[in-house]
């Protein structure tokens, strides 16, 4: 089993050296240094001179992968793809526009992302699920046939209308919490319910129906005939039979993304202020820093890769024939 | 005495599609205290909904509509659903016949028996696992106590169906249902299995419903039978009534389509029974079985029959026996054996016929483990498999699943690339042979497969099937004059709708689809899908196993007649043995990826050699009375052909296992001309020191090498 | 004659083109084979389904109208040479010139006839007074609109409402006589069979769906002209016509998108699981790869880098629609990108599944060429899958619109689309009062589009993949098709599986 999840640790190297290739090739080859300079500093009037002094300011006055001009190894050292793609692997991400850290501020930033999207993936995997089971156990009724029409009706409706409706309805109409913003420590409390709410509810339609899908085909399996025959009733046949089985396919799915969790939520930290990753990426795409951006990516494809590797570990954890092979 | 279980006019319907489907459609019948009562059908004949019904765990889209179904007095359909669950498992039990789904795989063995012993005697902590144990050590699971605490799938199948026995025995049921409990397994660990059923039963004065479609089955389990027929019982008697002198024609051409030596000596093709179970989602009006019926007349097609008694307990719903309408045939049995079909014989084989020869045959695959996904072992799949074909003759391999028969079929057609060995088909050797090349061999050697369902694309007219091979392979059918290609076209049409007829099926057929025809009409269809590329080869693997009895029947005398007219030579892969002895010339038998023995199959199958031999036929249920014989009890499962044990394959499971066995293979012992078998009981032959020697040989008479 | 237009074919307008074609084909090939015929009987007989077609088509339809694109000619005084306008029209909008050429000063509500911002009006005396202004042409007819007002949207929306009632009437009868002229039936008995909807498709409830879009469409039209029915944005733009046209945009992105990714998520995944070995490896490398970034960033930077690149390279383009364009189909040519590998991957386990299927080794035992084999035996069984992951992902994907132009990295700000409208409104969110109505019908249309498209799916996804049954319920029966044996087909399963996998 260690050799197992050894084995997936390694695979996940090329996959990281194959995504910093790609924001390579999509940050400094598909447009030249000159060409993001020239998009910042504005078409018309710019002078070669400015272009020089930004692509200086930010290192991008080296060659791409090969520089000539060196000696020995800083000829692959001194360029562009050492110092600004390789370097993400030591999560050295270099300085956003406005001077700043980026290692820094990713790290202070990730603890807010984690504040609202921590609750949200927890509640809601609990909320699904009971509902789902609910919704299984009452199949081919009607409220089995409410309940999936309400998931369609949910699932159709946009997540910007989830926010941008809660935020009216419960922070403008009623006046319960704070339309935004953020504090630290327990004062967060008051500011995370309205972005919580909504997170969760923003997810129910798909993943209540997808959950109820699960539980359905499960139900459909012989062991489950085989456990009424024994004369069980139906509630522990769900709970204990059916659930078991289901969770296999729930819980890993979950696991995923649980260290995408710091990343946050683009949206939903932006309507609601939250400092967090996602509203960092926000801002930065909006002012078209490059640098945060390449950041971000590469530590989203690192974090989703971890994510396949707990996938893997939970899998030997839940599944027995799996941990026993 | 009063029956311990009593089902009256019991309708079952299944709402699926427009109408709907009458499953079980009126019953009624009986079981005493500790009998074993076999309900003995063919697929879709509503015997599964029957058991379905009683135990009331109908699929959603069932529904009992009318009848009662009385256990010990009280009627199970009128109790209400929590009353009921207190009936299942502990009045009744099931046993299903997926040993493989029908246990959550994600719990142990111990959990999922001592659930039912907590539901029904709130048997808990260290009580409930000792009671667990005890009920396993009763089934015989080996070294109980170790594995009461493992996962399902660390069992095998036989062993899984044992457990499945000891979740059912834990409420001491006194009726338990087996719906096709064996059907699923092979025929040694059947033996097991149908041994063990039968022990329980002694011991504990248990009621068994039995449900099966296998004659053999019943014959060794049975007391009573009741014979299904498209959702009504058309006969019951005991035992022996039924063996002896079967009364509807269903019944007896029940017993006329199996095929065994004795239909073979006599060179008779195999009673069939014309065409197919009717839909069940219409109203009968006559008798159900009439349109297949040789003895129907005016009065089956237009009214019901009812039951007429036989004999003392044995009943029949048939006309025929009818006293008021005077029956019509003295000796059922007599009248039922004069319409077989003779078929003629093959022509005799030209001298020095050998068609096909593979030697040592080695096909592995690789196992990769470890950091680096290194290729630590091999499952030899086969592991030096040498025979020989001669042309329009028919070799059996004979084997229980795993043994690697599939594969050889496989590797002989280069579907599988052969680890090493040759394959010499007709002196050219194919293996090796560049695609191309192999390409213009294609035609000779063809496939049938198992599952009639998976062998015809669902997404192309059966037209298109059957010329694809012509196609691929520009069989020009003879014909070479045309040049135009049009005229090639309706040339190929029209070789279409002679290959159709050859097989039994209108021309106008091929225009439809797969989904339109039955398992057995697609099976002709695979046939004539082979037989379009004129091969003189034909590797049929397991193209009966699914089918139904009466269906087999109508593809073996197919295959057989096919032979005769066209001096086909048959690679048959089987582990049904009275199918070998109805159709094959040589039997090789097949264990963990070598043969074991080869001979003629009265030599193999009447005087068996090999040990396994002896236990695969021992193992296989008799259609007689009262079977003298003595089954061979195999212990254990088949090992894993990744790790065969050392010296003979078989040493561990064999009782005669001498020291010898355990250190190096046998080599070949030979009894005949043509009958070898590698053994140590026997005395060995001078060749067998190294392992590249091929062990079975002797195919042909002449061939020495 | 000089012409008086020159027509236009935008990118997308292109591949719309061919993507009608394609189902046009699509539909006759279907139409001629029984068996592929048979699942989309099944998607007939959902209510919910067809009642979800109709509004689609609905929306269909406008998004075709809003295709035709072309120049119109202005006027040019200077030795009579035909010049065209720089703007680009469609169809729409010259169906919809009374909603596009309206335009207020700035914001007004639905059915005002004031603005809904007070500005200082010189009076006749010199003085200032600072009020609500009439508005240029909402309820501009009305001479007293506080009193008017009501009584005439109320009589216009009743008059339009029994027009398009009355269209609908002409309908039914149209369709009663031609099924009756089919199944050779009476007029009368057939109309009652729809009504209580025993007919095989259930007409009724596409009857009924098409009822109410009628007359709401004839009451919107009636009411359209006079007023802003959606009141208008900050720039005095009619919401209606907005909404209209972003129904063209959300359609692009959810079927374009597909289309673009189809062909490599086809040939990849079938490659991937039919030749496995180093292939498979390869293929999985590179869809592990591209869906290991999380796909908002990924869109992120491309769109980013595609804006750098468009601004370098301006001769790409000649008009500004040209320019909005191209970034529409570079968005769904993004999207297609991180969205293609979830397909990818379904192909590639089902040929795996496939290629061991005993039809495809009786194939192989013919000498049968690759290429062969997957055009005829695996292509046509995984091309269910393809048409269940197309309609399931379009709903999806006009969500993600909305949300990627609020990022900022959706469509062009020039182009009018949900995730535009949203945005655009979303930034009076906090104004007293607050200017709602632009918000809502955005929300609105999208709604019922992804709705419709929803409940599509879902019939779809029923009709051709029984196992995974969403949902049925038919007169309080229920109707799962997934496990139950059909006691005709089911064979007596001697499974005795023999090979080993290795």
């Amino acid at each position: 089993m260690l050799n197992y999840i050894i084995r997936r640790m390694l695979y996940a190297i090329p996959i990281l050296i194959g995504v910093n290739l790609i924001t390579f090739t999509l940050f400094f080859v598909v447009n030249t240094p000159d060409d993001m300079a020239r998009m910042q500093l504005g078409i018309k009037r710019v002078t070669p001179e400015a272009i020089e002094k930004w692509k200086h300011e930010r290192g991008y006055d080296k060659p791409l992968m090969f520089n000539d001009s060196e000696e020995g190894a800083a000829k692959f050292t001194r360029t562009i793809f050492f110092e600004k793609s390789a370097a993400m692997f030591v999560f050295d991400f270099g300085r956003a526009d406005d001077g700043r850290d980026i290692a820094h501020e990713i790290k202070a930033r990730m603890l807010p992302s984690l504040a609202i999207a921590l609750p949200v993936f927890l509640l809601g995997l609990i909320v699904y699920i009971t509902f789902a089971l609910v919704m299984a156990f009452f199949r081919a009724t009607y409220v089995d046939f409410w309940g999936v029409v309400l998931c369609v009706a949910l699932m159709s409706i946009s997540s910007l209308f989830y926010i941008i409706g809660g935020q009216f309805l419960i922070s403008k109409l009623w006046h319960l919490v704070p339309i935004s913003g953020y504090g630290g420590g327990l004062d967060a409390g008051k500011f995370l319910v309205l972005p919580v709410i909504i997170g969760v509810i923003s997810g129910a339609g798909a993943n209540t129906r997808w959950y109820r899908t699960i539980f359905l085909e499960e139900m459909g399996k012989d062991y489950v005939r085989t456990a009424r025959a024994k004369g069980l009733p139906e509630s522990i046949v769900l709970f204990r039979h059916v659930l078991r089985n289901a969770m296999i396919p729930i819980l890993t799915g979950a696991v995923v993304v649980i260290p995408l969790l710091f990343l946050g939520s683009l949206i939903a930290e932006s309507f609601f202020g939250i400092p967090g990753l996602g509203s960092y990426t926000i801002d930065a795409i909006n002012s078209q820093d490059f640098a945060v951006v390449r950041a971000m990516v590469f530590l989203g494809s690192l974090l989703y890769i971890i994510g396949l590797i707990l996938t893997d570990i939970s899998y030997t954890l839940v599944d027995p024939r799996i941990r026993l092979e | 005495m009063s029956p311990l279980l009593q089902i009256d006019n019991l309708e079952t319907i299944l709402h699926t599609g427009a109408m709907p489907v009458r499953a079980v459609d009126g019953i009624t019948l009986q079981i005493l205290q500790g009998e074993t009562f076999a309900l003995l059908g063919e697929s879709g004949c509503g015997k599964s909904m029957t058991a379905l019904s009683i135990m009331r765990l109908l699929p959603e889209v069932g529904e009992i509509i009318a009848g009662s179904i009385r256990i010990g007095g009280e009627d199970l359909l009128l109790l209400p659903e929590a009353a009921m669950r207190n009936v299942r498992g502990r009045r009744i039990s099931m046993i299903f016949q997926e040993p493989m789904l029908s246990l959550n795989p994600v719990m142990t063995v111990a959990e999922q028996i001592g659930e039912a012993l907590q539901r029904h005697f709130d048997l808990r902590g260290a009580a409930q696992q000792q009671r667990v144990l005890e009920l396993l050590n009763q089934v015989g699971i080996p070294d109980a106590a170790h594995r009461m605490t493992e996962y399902p799938f660390q069992f095998s199948g036989g062993m899984k169906q044992r457990v499945m026995i000891a979740m059912a025995l834990a409420g001491e049921p006194e009726l338990l249902i087996a719906d096709e409990p064996t059907t699923a397994l092979d025929v040694t660990i059947q033996a097991q299995v149908l041994e063990l059923m039968r022990g329980l039963q002694q011991r504990s004065n248990m009621a068994i419903l039995l449900i099966t479609h296998d004659l053999g089955v019943v014959a060794e389990m049975a007391q009573r039978v009741a014979v299904m027929y498209a959702g009504e019982i058309v006969e019951t008697a005991t035992r022996e009534d039924f063996f002896r002198s079967p009364a509807h024609p269903y019944s007896r051409k029940l017993f006329a389509a199996l095929p065994g030596r004795a239909k073979r000596r006599q060179g008779l093709g195999l009673e069939m029974i014309s065409g197919n179970v009717p839909p069940l989602s219409q109203e009968f009006v006559g008798c159900r079985f009439a349109d297949r019926c040789d003895h129907a007349w005016d009065l089956c097609r237009t009214t019901a029959p009812g039951w007429s008694v036989v004999a003392t307990g044995h009943q029949v719903r048939c006309h025929l026996f009818n006293q008021n309408s005077g029956s019509r045939i003295q000796d059922p049995v007599k009248a039922a054996e004069t319409d077989f079909q003779a078929i003629p014989n093959p022509k005799s084989p030209l001298p020095n016929s050998e068609l096909l020869r593979v030697t040592d045959l080695k096909v592995y695959f690789p196992i990769h483990k470890g950091l680096m996904k290194r290729v630590v072992g091999h499952v030899k799949a086969v592991d030096g498999v040498s025979l020989t074909i001669a042309r329009g003759k028919t070799l059996a391999l004979v084997g229980e699943s795993g043994c690697g028969k599939t594969t050889v079929g496989k590797g002989i057609l280069q579907l599988i690339t052969p680890t090493a060995g040759s394959v010499r088909y007709d002196g050219l050797e194919l293996v090796g042979l560049e695609r191309k090349q192999l390409r213009e061999k294609r035609a000779e050697f063809q496939i049938i497969f198992q599952d009639p369902y998976s062998s015809l694309n669902p997404r192309m007219r059966i037209t298109d099937i059957i010329e694809e091979g012509m196609n691929a392979l520009n069989i020009r059918n003879n014909d070479r004059t045309d040049h135009a290609g049009h005229q090639s076209l309706s040339l190929q049409g029209k070789k279409v709708d002679t290959l159709l007829q050859r097989v039994g099926l209108p021309p106008e057929t091929k225009w439809r689809y797969p989904h339109e025809f039955s398992g057995g009409q697609r099976q002709r269809i695979a046939i004539a899908r082979a037989l379009a590329v004129n091969p003189r080869l034909l590797i049929c693997d397991e193209p009966t196993s699914a089918l139904d009895v009466s269906v087999q029947a109508q593809i073996l005398n197919l295959l057989k007649e096919l032979q005769a007219s066209l001096g086909l030579a048959y690679l048959f892969i089987t582990h049904n043995i009275s199918v070998v002895e109805y159709f094959a010339d040589e039997v090789a038998v097949m264990y963990l990826g070598r043969i074991v023995e080869w001979g003629s199959v009265d030599e193999v199958l009447g005087n068996p050699k090999h040990p396994y031999t002896q236990a695969l036929l021992s193992a296989v249920p008799v259609i007689e009375l009262n079977p003298k014989r003595e089954v061979i009890r195999l212990h254990g499962d088949l090992p894993s052909p990744a790790n065969p044990p050392a010296g003979c394959h078989f040493h561990p499971r064999c009782r005669h296992a001498m020291p010898v066995c355990h250190r190096t293979y046998p080599g070949t012992s030979t009894f005949s001309a043509t009958h070898t078998a590698r053994c140590y009981l026997y005395p060995q032959q001078q060749d067998t020191s190294t392992k590249h020697e091929d062990c079975c040989t002797g195919a042909s008479k002449n061939s020495k090498f | 004659m000089t012409m008086l237009f020159k027509p236009v074919i935008l990118w997308t307008d292109a591949l719309i083109y061919l993507l009608v074609m394609v189902v046009l084909a699509f539909v006759w090939y279907v139409r001629r084979n029984e068996h592929m015929l048979a699942p989309w009987r099944r998607v007939g007989h959902s209510a919910s389904g067809m009642a979800a077609l109709t509004v689609l088509v609905f929306f269909i339809v406008i998004g075709l109208l809003d295709t035709v694109h072309f120049r119109p000619t202005v006027e040019n005084s200077s030795n009579g040479e035909k010049v065209y306008s720089v703007e680009v029209l469609s169809l729409l909008d010259v169906i919809a010139a009374p909603l596009r050429t309206r335009v207020e000063k700035t914001y007004s509500a639905p059915f005002a006839a004031y603005l809904y911002a007070r500005e200082t009006i010189e009076l006749l005396d010199g003085g200032q007074i600072r009020e609500f202004p009439r508005l240029q042409f909402g309820g501009a007819h009305l001479q007293n609109p506080e009193v008017q007002l009501f009584a005439d949207v109320a009589w216009r929306a009743a008059a339009g409402a029994a027009l398009g009632f009355l269209g609908w009437c002409v309908l039914v009868a149209l369709l009663g006589a031609l099924l009756a002229r089919r199944d050779n039936a009476r007029f009368l008995p057939t109309l009652s069979a729809i009504r209580r909807g025993t007919t095989e498709i259930p007409w009724n409830a596409v009857l009924v769906t098409l009822g109410l879009i009628l007359s709401l469409l004839g009451a919107a039209l009636a009411l359209s002209t006079h007023y802003h029915i959606f009141g208008s944005d900050k720039v005095g733009q009619d919401v209606f016509y907005q909404s209209l046209k972003s129904i063209r945009t959300g359609l692009v992105i959810g079927t374009l998108t597909t289309l673009m990714m189809l062909p490599f998520a086809l040939l990849l995944g079938i490659m991937a699981g039919y030749f496995r070995g180093w292939v498979d490896d390869v293929i999985q490398y590179i869809y592990t790869t591209l869906s290991s970034i999380p796909g908002v960033l990924l869109i992120a930077a491309a769109v980013l880098m595609m804006q750098v690149y468009m601004e370098a390279h301006p001769e790409l383009f000649d008009t500004i629609a040209a320019r909005a364009d191209l970034r529409l189909l570079f968005l769904c040519i993004i999207l297609g990108v991180t969205s293609w590998t979830g397909l990818c991957r379904l192909l590639r386990g089902e040929t795996l599944k496939l290629r061991e299927m005993e039809y495809i080794q009786a194939a192989h035992a013919f000498g049968v060429s690759h290429w062969r084999i997957i055009s005829r035996h695996i292509l046509p069984n995984v091309m269910h899958i393809v048409l269940i992951a197309t309609v399931m992902d379009f709903s999806g994907l006009v969500l993600a619109e909305a949300v990627l132009s609020y990022v900022g990295v959706g469509v062009d700000p020039s182009m009018i689309s949900f995730g535009t409208m949203i945005n655009a409104a979303r930034l009076e969110m906090a104004r007293e009062p607050m200017v709602w109505w632009a918000l809502l019908s955005a929300f609105g249309f999208m709604f019922a589009l992804v709705l419709s498209a929803n409940l599509f799916a879902d019939a779809v996804q029923d009709a051709f993949n029984p196992r995974v049954r969403t949902w049925s319920l038919k007169a309080g029966k229920p109707q799962r098709t997934g496990r139950e044996e059909d006691p005709e087909t089911k064979p007596v399963a001697v499974a005795v599986k023999d090979s080993i996998s290795p």
